[in-house]
C-alpha cells in the first residue's frame, strides 16, 4: 500500500513537470492546473518529457449543428492546438477545455458531445473491473456448496464488505424490505468504492476525478431518487401531500405539501453535492500539496527543499487520509440511499391502533 | 464554474455504465452471493446445535457407563461377601460335621474299648479262676478233697478280691 502510494506521489510530479517545463518560467497558475486536473479531458495525458506531452487520445464523437455525426481520434486535435473538421477545443470562455464548432456569425457553439472523455474512459474501465470482480466472486460462491469452507483472501473482503453493508447499513436503515433493494445498494457502494479508490492512481488507469464528477454523482443520486420514489408506499405519499398537521398548513395555502415535495428533490442533491464535493476536495488538496514544490522553486534552492520535503510529508498523509475518505463517501452515499429508501418504506402508524 | 455544469456526454456514459454494471451486479452478483452467506449463516447455526446436541448425547453416554460401572462394581462386592459368608458357612458346617464325626468315632472306640476290656477282663477273671482253681487244687489236693468246698471257698476269696479292687 505505501509503495503504491510513493509510485501514486511520484506520477503526480511528472504531471506537474510537464506543467512547469510548458510554462518555460511563467508563474505558476495553481488554480488553472487543479482545474485541469480534476476536470475532464478529451485525451487521457500521461507524462511530457523534453516538451513532448505523451498521452492516450480517445475518440471524439459529435454531433454538428447540421445534424452530421461525426467520429474521429482526439489526437487530431494535437493536445488543443488544431482545428479538425471544423471543430476545435476552446482556449477560454463559456466552454473552455470544451469541443466546439464555429458557425456563421464566428460565434463558439457546442455541438452535441458524446465523446469518450478521460471520465467516460475510466468509467467504463472501472465498471468493468467491477462486473468482472463481482461476478468472479459470485461465480466463487455458485460453484461450492454451503458446507464447504468460506472464502479467503479477496473474496473474503468483499463477503467482510457486503456483510458488513447489510447488517449495519441496509437491514436497520431500509426495515423488513431490505432484501429488495440491497443489490441496488450494494451496486452503489462498490460503484462508488472502486471509483474513488482508482482515481487515487495518479497515472493511467487511475487518476481520473470520476466520483468528483458532478454528472456522475448527479446520476447516482437520480437513481436513488428514482427508487425511493417508485417504490415508496402509499403512506410516504399521503406524508408528501396529505400530511398529519393542523388543516390551515394544507387548506387554502398548502405551506406543508411544497415544503415535502422540496424536501422529496433536497435529499437526492444533497447527496449529489456532498459525494462530489468531498472527492473533489481530496483531488485539489493532493493537486495543491503537490504544486508547492514547483510555487516555491522562486524562492531559492534551501527553501525549496525544505518545501518540497514538507510537501511530500503532507502529500503521503492526504493520500492516505484520502484512501479513508473514499470507504467513507461510499459507506456515507449508501448509508444515506438506504435511509432515504426506509424513509419511503412507512407503513401507516394508526394502522395498528384501527386493529385492536 | 465549469465544474458545476453537468456534462451531457459524461452523463449518457454514466447513465450506460452504471446502468449496465447494475443490471448484471443485481441480477447475477449479489444476490447470489447474499444468498450463499445467509445459507451459509444458516448452516452454521445449524451445525452449532447439532454440535450442542451431540456433546449431549456424550455427556448422557458418560453418565449411564459410569453408572453402569456402578452398578457392576456393587455386584462384584455383593459376590464376593456372599461367596465368603457361603465358604464361611461350608466350613462351619464341615466342622460341626467333623465334630459329630469324631465324637461318634470316640464314642465307638470307647464302646470298643469298654467291650474289649470286659472280655479281657472276663477272660482274666476266668483264667485266673481256672488258674486259681488249678493252684487251688494243687494246694488243696493236699489239704481239701472236696471240690465243692474248695469252689465256693475260691468264690468267696474272689468276691472278697473284687470287693477290695473296687
Amino acid at each position: 500500500m505505501f509503495l503504491f502510494l510513493i509510485a501514486g506521489t511520484d506520477g503526480v510530479f511528472a504531471q506537474e513537470n510537464h506543467h512547469g517545463a510548458t510554462q518555460d518560467g511563467e508563474k505558476l497558475n495553481v488554480t488553472e492546473l487543479i482545474l485541469e486536473h480534476v476536470g475532464d479531458a478529451y485525451s487521457w495525458h500521461i507524462v511530457t518529457i523534453d516538451n513532448k506531452q505523451i498521452a492516450i487520445p480517445l475518440p471524439v464523437i459529435v454531433r454538428s449543428s447540421n445534424g452530421a455525426w461525426h467520429f474521429f481520434s482526439s489526437a487530431h486535435f494535437e493536445h488543443g492546438h488544431a482545428q479538425y473538421q471544423g471543430f476545435s477545443i476552446a482556449d477560454e470562455g463559456q466552454y473552455k477545455g470544451k469541443i466546439v464548432e464555429t458557425n456563421a456569425a464566428g460565434e463558439e457553439i457546442r455541438p452535441l458531445d458524446f465523446s469518450l472523455t478521460k471520465n467516460a474512459v475510466s468509467l467504463l474501465m472501472s465498471s468493468a473491473l467491477l462486473i468482472v470482480l463481482i461476478l468472479s466472486c459470485a461465480r466463487w460462491y455458485r460453484r461450492r456448496k454451503v458446507e464447504e469452507l468460506s472464502p479467503k483472501g479477496f473474496f473474503c473482503a468483499i463477503e467482510l464488505l457486503i456483510t458488513t453493508l447489510i447488517d449495519s447499513v441496509i437491514k436497520p436503515c431500509v426495515g423488513k424490505n431490505y432484501a429488495r433493494y440491497a443489490p441496488y445498494l450494494l451496486t452503489v457502494f462498490f460503484f462508488i468504492f472502486i471509483n474513488d479508490l482508482l482515481g487515487l492512481i495518479p497515472i493511467f488507469p487511475g487518476g481520473a476525478n470520476v466520483t468528483g464528477n458532478i454528472a456522475v454523482t448527479g446520476v447516482l443520486a437520480v437513481f436513488t431518487f428514482i427508487v425511493v420514489n417508485i417504490f415508496g408506499t402509499k403512506e410516504y405519499w399521503k406524508e408528501i401531500l396529505w400530511p398529519n398537521v393542523p388543516m390551515w398548513l394544507k387548506v387554502p395555502i398548502p405551506i406543508m405539501p411544497a415544503i415535502e415535495i422540496v424536501g422529496m428533490f433536497t435529499k437526492p442533491f444533497a447527496l449529489m453535492i456532498r459525494l462530489f464535493a468531498n472527492i473533489l476536495a481530496g483531488h485539489a488538496i493532493v493537486l495543491g500539496l503537490t504544486c508547492m514544490i514547483f510555487i516555491t522553486v522562486s524562492l531559492g534552492a534551501a527553501m525549496n527543499t525544505g518545501m518540497s520535503i514538507l510537501s511530500i510529508i503532507m502529500t503521503i498523509f492526504i493520500d492516505v487520509v484520502e484512501l479513508l475518505v473514499a470507504f467513507i463517501q461510499a459507506y456515507v452515499f449508501t448509508l444515506l440511499s438506504a435511509v432515504f429508501i426506509g424513509l419511503s418504506q412507512v407503513e401507516p402508524h394508526h394502522h395498528k391502533n384501527s386493529e385492536i | 464554474m465549469s465544474l458545476l455544469k453537468p456534462d451531457l456526454g459524461l452523463l449518457f456514459w454514466m447513465l450506460i455504465s452504471f446502468g449496465v454494471a447494475f443490471f448484471l451486479l443485481a441480477k447475477y452478483g449479489f444476490p447470489v452471493i447474499v444468498k450463499m452467506i445467509d445459507e451459509r449463516k444458516a448452516f452454521i447455526d445449524k451445525s452449532l446445535l447439532a454440535a450442542k446436541e451431540a456433546n449431549e448425547q456424550l455427556e448422557n453416554i458418560k453418565e449411564e457407563g459410569e453408572k453402569i460401572l456402578a452398578q457392576a462394581q456393587a455386584e462384584q462386592l455383593r459376590l464376593l461377601s456372599e461367596a465368603k459368608s457361603l465358604q464361611a458357612k461350608i466350613v462351619e458346617e464341615a466342622k460341626t460335621q467333623a465334630t459329630i464325626e469324631s465324637v461318634k468315632i470316640l464314642q465307638k472306640a470307647n464302646e470298643d474299648i469298654k467291650s474289649a476290656k470286659n472280655a479281657a477282663l472276663s477272660e482274666i477273671r476266668a483264667e485266673v479262676a481256672a488258674l486259681s482253681v488249678g493252684i487251688a487244687e494243687k494246694i488243696m489236693r493236699r489239704q481239701l478233697t472236696d471240690s465243692a468246698q474248695q469252689a465256693a471257698m475260691i468264690d468267696r476269696l474272689l468276691d472278697e478280691m473284687n470287693i477290695y479292687k473296687s
